[in-house]
């Protein structure tokens, strides 16, 4: 990268900066250029295309079609020059990253197609034997421009041109004629969602919009988000090729930051009181072992996602574990921090079960139920997990397959056992050189907290079952103090003791309150929180292992060119074609990754901000709701003990 | 070692008897000196009683000096009419050591804050486990000195005075074995003569009085002590709890820092104030109904004297009508009747006296503690309440 900033000042800046491309576009075309390997190497590319449906729903795409089109090309060109040629500088000049580069936008756009036209198979074809042209052009571009101080730009200027309209006369002559065209016009209607887009495509139309706006957000932070050292990457490799789009990014990380995190706020609060979920009516069904209990879950709402204002379901509890299982499959390896639902417990619910009115199995399934709410609201709170087509079928619809993996130890939990040990292995035997001292920082502070709150959560704990055994003994002392009263033979006194004894047996009552508010409202919120910083390191692991696969591709990558080398040495040019094609593979995949390890990086920021953020609220809330159940309990006593002082002083 | 001054004392003082206040003898217990298992007690002794050398002296006296002056007067065949006040229970110490000992093991899993706030609290509670003994012991004296007869007692007046160590001389093994004897056989005794007719109402009355109080009052202390030490706990764990808030309110640094901080420094407060609660409540109820479960085994111990001297009185009649039966020794058995009625007779009649003042004292002492608990549990729980509003106001606003 520094090397081609150094060779690459941009060349027409005034003209690239009246374009004013965001930031996004660069996005685009690195994701472009995934996707491209990624199409060679035969592999889904279904992460990667994320970002593009965020550079089309921005409305600078739409201003004209040319430029959206050209855009990759552009993107493409300057590719080589930033990612690979800073991994693999001696390589550089061998000329293979352009040619992959020529390759990249017909890819880019064959890619795109099949989500529109089935056609598209067909269509790619041609476009990349025309495009096998226009990488010819790029490529004998290339050594020019690079000798020149400003390759990009020159890239862009010269061959670009060639490639748009060698595009253009693909689009031209292939079946999919208007692919282009067609492509963007629908994409910014429709703003397709090309993130994962095997599922939203078929399923959620309604879907498309949010997530598609989701994704636009996502991209935004992604840039803004990163970390001063990412974004210096990132400045770096924008600028030379255009450097208006590093516009956004090039506010200064700070800056950047603060702004995101306002718009985080924004967003929050936008979607703050337009979902309340409770959960009521915890009911028993069925007999015996198989019994189990049945929750209502009522929401009430006014997001339009929902088919109606309020509606309720009835859902059990391993119901919310497979939830949970869904959600944690789908979003945890995108560095997304998924609320976990409360442990199951198995004597608790046999209690259930077998017990008819044990005051015990009743506080557990208050218990439970008070989690399962706070669960499920977290979750909702969450506002990429609101948007979790699951999430919406749980709330809303009648009748929901059976979760089957939550059975309490089953094959399945077995399972998670063991790859929960090889995570633990792996983590040992991964060593990541941290780059980024925020999240090295932030990690620590994770995980002394999550020391902490176990403390505080044990110590919390006993005061609960003091403060129980103090209500249990004042009770007893009640009883007695009244037997006391009933052999004392001075009347006045023996008035003022069983008066005393009512007292305590009164203050019996505060404590064993107080006692279920030091449960419900303290021990609780720090049980949640232990797990949720479970969570939260999770996906710290996460962005570990993304980091590792990166590595991975990369070690790979240097060995195939070792090869390559070795082969252009030796002179054997019938292998080196082979060889060149799995270089250019892995290239990709060292650049998918990468993006990929970016992306979790900024998911998994964004996320422990937000993270933070509800976490203080929290805490804030149930601190003052704790602190509140405290002075009433207080003020009783007050009420108490003054009506019981005339009794006293009575005494005669 | 801890050393108690006059003031705290006073202010602490929760056992009250209902000391007549007679200036001729004032006694008082203004310092103690507490080596390993010996208390040391200074007694000071204020007179204007001719009896004494001078006006004003101070002795020390130890533990062991308070149970043998307790132990003679109960063995003064005189007294047998009286109320004895019940001897100080010993000093004991075992259990704050113990928990000191049990912290100290605990260190290493508290931050250096939190132990030495568990620390200080113990310290605490052992300052009060010691000022509640040199408050009974100072109880036992003025009891005494308030008390027409006792007062006067020669040995009483040789422990106030006498400026030598007593250095009275340890029960031995046989001794105390004796004296575990001696309760068997008054215990045996007891059921014995409890066949024995009661011939006065007021008596019989006491009696089932104080059997059923006894073990009613009793059952009362063992219940109060549990419910205070479970007070204690309580307010012992808001220490930990305000430790580790702290703690974690160091790491944080974001907005939540500063309510962690309040968060922290509500439960410092507040177990201060739970901690007096408890200690109060120690103090007011428990120490109350402590003593006088002590003071009702006195009174008991006057009933069976006098149930013994009724026996005795009912078996010199029966002798008496056998020696007449016989003609023999006639004048010896009338004097020995002629004897134990009196003694009878003179022990009802100051017996009666004795447990109607203690009824008296009793509902006097109860309604003073009873008042001054409240009052203070209303004090606390106000103070509370107002550091409670306080920071929820603070909270609220940041």
């Amino acid at each position: 990268m520094a090397a081609s900033s150094e060779r690459s000042p941009p060349p027409f800046p005034d003209a690239e900066d009246q374009e004013s491309e965001p930031a996004l576009r660069d996005e685009d075309s690195d994701e472009g250029a995934d996707i491209f390997l990624g199409t060679v190497s035969r592999k889904p590319f279904s992460p990667p295309a994320a970002p593009h449906s965020a550079v089309f729903g921005d409305p600078l795409s739409n201003i004209s079609k040319q430029e959206s089109t050209s855009n990759p090309a552009k993107q493409s060109s300057k590719l080589p020059s930033d990612v690979p040629c800073d991994i693999f500088d001696p390589l550089h000049g061998t000329g293979m990253e352009p040619k992959d580069d020529g390759k990249n936008p017909a890819e880019l756009r064959s890619e795109e197609r099949p989500k529109d036209e089935p056609l598209s198979v067909a269509s790619s074809k041609p476009k990349k034997d025309l495009f096998e042209d226009s990488p010819e052009d790029l490529f004998s571009e290339l050594p020019k421009t690079k000798a020149k101080t400003k390759p990009q730009m020159d890239l862009f200027g010269d061959s670009s041109p060639d490639l748009f309209m060698d595009a253009k006369a693909a689009a031209d002559t292939g079946p999919g004629r208007n692919a282009p065209a067609d492509l963007f016009s629908e994409e910014s209607v429709a703003t397709t969602t090309s993130k994962s887009a095997k599922s939203n495509i078929s399923a959620n139309g309604v879907h498309s919009d949010e997530e598609e706006q989701d994704i636009f957000a996502e991209a935004t932070v992604e840039l803004s988000l990163d970390s001063p050292h990412n974004n210096r990457k990132t400045l770096d490799t924008t600028k030379p090729s255009e450097p208006a789009s590093s516009l956004s990014a090039a506010a200064g990380s700070s800056k950047a930051q603060a702004k995101t995190l306002e718009e985080l706020e924004e967003e929050e609060s936008e979607d703050k009181f337009e979902l309340n979920i409770s959960i009521t009516n915890p009911e028993k069904v069925g007999d015996g072992m198989n019994a189990y209990m049945a929750y209502k879950v009522s929401t009430q709402t006014t997001l339009p996602m929902f088919r109606s204002k309020t509606f309720t379901v009835r859902r059990r509890f391993s119901d919310f574990l497979g939830l949970y299982e869904k959600l944690s499959e789908k979003h945890s390896q995108n560095g997304y921090i998924v609320p976990p639902p409360p442990e199951k417990s198995l004597l608790g619910m046999t209690k259930v079960k077998v017990g008819k009115d044990d005051p015990s199995s009743g506080e557990f399934v208050e218990r439970r139920r008070a989690s399962l709410e706070r669960y499920l609201q977290r979750v909702v709170c969450h506002p990429s997990l609101l948007q979790d087509p699951d999430v919406r079928e749980f709330l809303e619809r009648e009748e929901l397959p059976r979760a089957v993996n939550t059975q309490a130890l089953s094959g399945a939990g077995f399972l998670k056992m063991i790859n929960k040990a090889t995570d633990a292995v792996s983590k040992m035997t991964i060593k990541m050189n941290e780059s980024d001292v925020w999240f090295e920082e932030k990690l620590q502070e994770v995980e002394s907290e999550d020391q902490q709150l176990r403390k505080l959560h044990a110590v919390v704990d006993s005061l609960v079952s003091h403060r129980k055994e103090l209500s249990v003994n004042t009770a007893v002392f009640a009883k007695s103090v009244a037997m006391l009263g009933s052999s004392e033979d001075n009347t006045a006194l023996s008035r003022a003791l069983s008066q005393l004894a009512e007292l305590e047996d009164k203050i019996e009552q505060l404590h064993q309150e107080q006692a279920g508010n030091d449960f419900f409202v303290f021990t609780e919120l720090l049980a949640d929180y232990i797990r949720l910083l479970g969570a939260v390191r999770g996906s710290f692991d996460q962005r570990m292992k993304s980091w590792q696969r990166w590595q991975d591709a990369q070690t790979t990558l240097q060995k195939k060119r070792e090869a390559e080398a070795k082969l252009l040495w030796a002179n054997k040019p019938d292998k080196l074609q082979q060889a060149k094609d799995e270089i250019a593979e892995w290239e990709g995949k060292v650049t998918q990754y990468e993006r990929e390890f970016e992306r979790v990086s900024a998911t998994v920021r964004k996320e422990v901000i937000r993270f933070e953020k509800e976490k203080a609220r929290d805490f804030k809330k149930q601190i003052i709701k704790y602190l509140e159940s405290l002075l009433q309990s207080q003020q009783q006593l007050i009420k108490y003990w003054e009506a019981f002082l005339p009794e006293a002083k009575a005494i005669a | 070692m801890p050393t108690i001054s006059q003031e705290y004392k006073t202010a602490l003082r929760s056992v009250s008897v209902d000391l007549n206040n007679d200036v001729s003898l004032l006694i008082d217990i203004p310092d103690a000196l507490c080596e390993r298992d010996k208390v040391k007690f200074t007694v000071h002794t204020k007179t204007t009683l001719s009896v004494f050398q001078k006006p004003e002296f101070s002795v020390p006296r130890q533990h062991e000096d308070f149970i043998w002056l307790h132990d003679t007067l109960v063995e003064t065949e005189e007294y047998a009419g009286l109320i004895i006040p019940p001897a100080p229970p010993k000093p004991d110490f075992e259990s704050p050591r113990e928990k000191m000992h049990k912290l100290g093991e605990g260190e290493a899993t508290m931050t250096k804050e939190e132990y030495t706030k568990m620390k200080q609290e113990l310290e605490a509670e052992y300052l009060a486990v010691f000022k509640k003994t040199v408050q009974v012991h100072e109880v036992f004296l003025q009891r005494l000195s308030s008390h027409p007869v006792l007062s006067k007692d020669r040995n009483f007046q040789i422990f106030l005075e006498y400026d030598q160590d007593l250095s009275v001389r340890r029960k031995n093994a046989k001794e105390m074995f004796g004296g575990f004897f001696k309760n068997m056989v008054k215990s045996a005794d007891e059921v014995l003569i409890s066949g024995v007719k009661e011939v006065d109402d007021f008596f019989e009355q006491e009696k089932t009085f104080l059997l059923d109080y006894s073990t009613k009052i009793k059952d009362s202390t063992t219940k109060a002590e549990r419910m205070t030490r479970a007070h204690k706990n309580v307010a012992d764990d808001y220490i930990h709890v305000a430790a580790i808030l702290n703690s974690i309110s160091a790491e944080e640094n974001t907005a939540l820092k500063k309510h962690l901080d309040k968060f922290s420094d509500m439960f410092e407060k507040l177990r201060k104030v739970e901690g007096r609660v408890a200690s109060d409540q120690e103090l007011k109820l428990t120490e109350l109904l402590r003593y006088y479960t002590r003071d009702i085994q006195a009174a008991k111990d006057l009933l069976y004297r006098r149930a013994r001297a009724l026996a005795d009185y009912e078996n010199s009649n029966k002798a008496l009508d056998k020696a007449r039966l016989k003609s023999k020794d006639v004048a010896q058995a009338e004097d020995n009747q002629r004897q134990c009625m009196q003694k009878f007779e003179k022990l009802s009649e100051s017996g009666k006296k004795e447990l109607t003042s203690f009824k008296g004292r009793r509902v006097v002492a109860f309604r003073k503690n009873l008042v001054e608990m409240a009052e203070l549990e209303i004090k606390h729980a106000k103070n509370s309440v107002s550091l409670l509003q306080g920071c929820i106001e603070t909270l609220k606003n940041c």
